[in-house]
């Protein structure tokens, strides 16, 4: 359904897409995971026919964005990264007016909506401003699809909203997906990969990996010890004391835990925490883990940079 | 043609709901028209002249007497020589001087004509002009009652010289000049900005990303503009006639087809300005100093284009609203129509063309 080749775009001197290549298959939930920066919003804005690619080409549904641009921009609901629709219209002036600019009705294509809208419709006559992150981000779906789409663009749609809602909106996608609508979805989130049918890991401008989530932790090669301490200040140290142990590859702090990855035959839960307890810290709790997608990213990120 | 009402629509109820475009709209418009309007016809009272009697007989005192006790002018001082009047003047206070020639009396008797001087300080015109019709109303007025029952009649011919201001500006030009202002302002401006303001919170990305063509912005965003700038034309034009008199002697047609060509020329400019704006301010700052100044100073609105530099009077060709008051104040205070201002109207047209071809040129269909 999408086909990207080789694309790639520059700002000036700065390259945001070095030659990047990825197909979506119809139908499919597609995630592009990477932190800030990474290249998302330039390859999405490419896709929607907002910006021209200096080198390379993208297809979607067969038709090319530089060239078919007008075909394009009616097939394709696009939900930018920033919040994008009128703060002073209500809620539904707002799908109205969405609704007629792709020259159809809100009734037409109510079936799309219909779960997703009955949970903001309660507050239609609210002036969209006045509505919370998540159900901003709920009424912004509902004016991309409200013209029955084949193909969705979501730029970082659950930055800034609220766990619930994130879970609530990951849910629509994935019901939406079953309707045969693609969608390309991007998240810095690395939680919500796992959500998606496949991922690409995207990290300045390339791709690291392209693959389903449970593939890419698969692939993830070496162990991997989760290092569990009482304090924050104890963690910190830790984590120094750990990036000088030998045998081990890396050590990031993974919000409570530490994790470590080794390649070592003689690493293990054990000599770990021995390490740690001879060097004055009690209350280690290490154990071997299954790598997540995060894992994997932090991994292909230190592979890149060497 | 849905999808273009949808649009017209949604910018009516952006229009309608922000109470400070409402007043941009519709309170400026008539606040501009009123200040204006009472700069130029404030009353006058206590202005003060000074008097040059070189006859001093019983007539010339009774005409002083009479333009002393009128309220409108008080003695600053009583001159004796000509050249009085120069310094006097130059000192700013004194706004007229009235001069009475020798043996005032004794000529009206035997020619039945004697000559006053009225010299007016026109460095401020308006008030120069209004002087010199009220020092004059008062003394037809007494030559009709002091002359009443005459058969030969008998003339007191008054002189009128304009000084620093040889070609007095028309009274009823500012009705003229705001209407240029005001329709500016609110075409090309609030274009411009509401088209910038889609740009800043990222709505025009969506709009892009629509089926939605360059035309259907551009004629969504000028469509209501047009219609609300129409509404404000109408009103400067009626509260012109019915609050300060001035006179719509032209044809209506003539004046409605001048007015629209002058808002599409404006609202064209506007669009012109939001294909560089990215961000209100921006467009704020363009429509604010390339639009509202030259307007201002440069149309012949306040200052007249003839006293301009010649510099300046090059540059004045540029300005569209120029054309416009011209043709304006021909077909209003005139009675005018096309046979005299085709060339304004050719202009315009021309101009209204360059604006809308280079916005066109100019309309991004992406995002670079």
């Amino acid at each position: 359904m999408i086909k990207v080749s080789n694309l790639e775009k520059s700002y000036g001197e700065v390259k945001a897409l070095k030659g990047i290549s990825l197909e979506v298959e119809k139908g499919e939930l597609f995630g592009l995971i990477g932190p800030d920066g990474a290249g998302k919003t330039t390859l999405m804005r490419i896709l929607v026919t907002l910006l021209l690619p200096d080198s390379g080409s993208a297809t979607m549904d067969g038709l090319n964005v530089v060239d078919d641009f007008r075909k394009i921009r009616k097939m394709v609901g696009y939900m930018p990264g920033r919040f994008s629709l009128y703060p002073d219209l209500t809620v539904e002036e707002n799908l109205q007016f969405f609704a007629t600019v792709f020259g159809g009705t809100i009734a037409a294509n109510y079936h799309l909506i219909k779960d997703i809208y009955i949970q903001i419709e309660p507050f239609k006559n609210r002036p969209a401003g006045k509505l919370s992150g998540g159900m901003k981000q709920k009424l912004a779906l509902s004016c991309a699809l409200i013209h029955a789409p084949k193909v969705l663009i979501l730029d970082e749609p659950t930055t800034g909203v609220d766990a619930v809602s994130r879970k609530e909106f990951w849910e629509m996608l994935n019901k939406l997906r079953h309707q045969g609508i693609t969608i390309l979805v991007s998240t810095p989130y690395m939680d919500e990969a796992n959500l998606c049918d496949r991922v690409a890991l995207i990290q300045n401008g390339t791709i690291l990996s392209i693959d389903s989530p449970k593939n890419i932790t698969k692939s993830f090669a070496k162990k991997l010890f989760g290092v569990k301490v009482e304090t924050t200040a104890q963690r910190f140290e830790c984590v120094g004391l750990l990036k000088e142990l030998d045998g081990i590859d890396s050590v990031f702090s993974f919000g409570e835990s530490i994790h470590i990855t080794s390649n070592q035959k003689d690493i293990n839960e054990v000599n770990v925490k021995e390490y740690l307890n001879n060097k004055g810290h009690q209350g280690i709790l290490v154990e071997k883990i299954e790598a997540s997608i995060e894992d994997v990213f932090m991994e292909l990120m230190q592979n890149e940079a060497n | 043609m849905d999808q273009l009402l949808g649009f017209v629509k949604k910018e009516f109820t952006h229009i309608f709901r922000d109470p400070r475009t409402m007043v941009i709209l519709f309170g400026i418009p008539i606040i501009q028209l009123m200040l204006f309007g009472y700069v130029i016809t404030t009353e006058i009272k206590d202005a003060r002249i000074a008097i040059l009697d070189h006859s001093n007989d019983n007539v010339t005192r009774e005409i002083k007497n009479k333009i002393l006790s009128s309220g409108y002018f008080r003695l600053e001082a009583n001159l004796i020589q000509e050249n009085e009047i120069d310094p006097i003047f130059k000192k700013g206070d004194v706004k007229e001087v009235i001069v009475f020639e020798k043996g005032f009396a004794e000529s009206l008797e035997r020619e039945g004509k004697a000559n006053i001087q009225v010299i007016a300080d026109a460095s401020d015109p308006n008030t120069a002009q209004m002087l010199f019709n009220y020092t004059n109303g008062i003394i037809q007025d007494y030559t009709k009652k002091k002359f009443a029952g005459f058969t030969i009649p008998v003339q007191i011919k008054s002189e009128v010289r304009m000084l620093y201001n040889e070609n007095m500006v028309g009274a009823f030009m500012y009705v003229p000049g705001t209407m240029a202002l005001i329709l500016m302002l609110i075409s090309a401006m609030m274009t411009s900005i509401t088209i910038a303001r889609e740009k800043e919170m990222g709505t025009m990305e969506i709009l892009l990303v629509s089926p939605l063509k360059a035309t259907h912005i551009i004629l969504g965003k000028v469509a209501p503009y047009l219609l609300l700038s129409l509404i404000d034309a109408f009103v400067v034009v009626f509260l012109g006639n019915v609050v300060f008199g001035v006179p719509i002697r032209g044809s209506l047609f003539v004046l409605a087809f001048l007015v629209i060509l002058y808002i599409t020329m404006a609202l064209s400019l506007g669009i012109l300005i939001s294909t560089v704006a990215n961000s209100q301010q921006v467009a704020l700052f363009i429509s604010g100093f390339a639009l509202m100044l030259p307007t201002i100073l440069l149309s012949g609105f306040i200052f007249p284009i003839e006293n301009m530099p010649v510099a300046l009077q090059v540059l004045s060709n540029f300005m569209p609203p120029r054309w416009f008051i011209d043709a304006l104040k021909q077909v209003m205070l005139k009675g005018n129509g096309f046979a005299y201002i085709w060339p304004n109207v050719l202009i315009l047209s021309a101009m209204t063309l360059f604006f809308l071809g280079l916005s066109v040129k100019k309309f991004r269909l992406r995002l670079e």
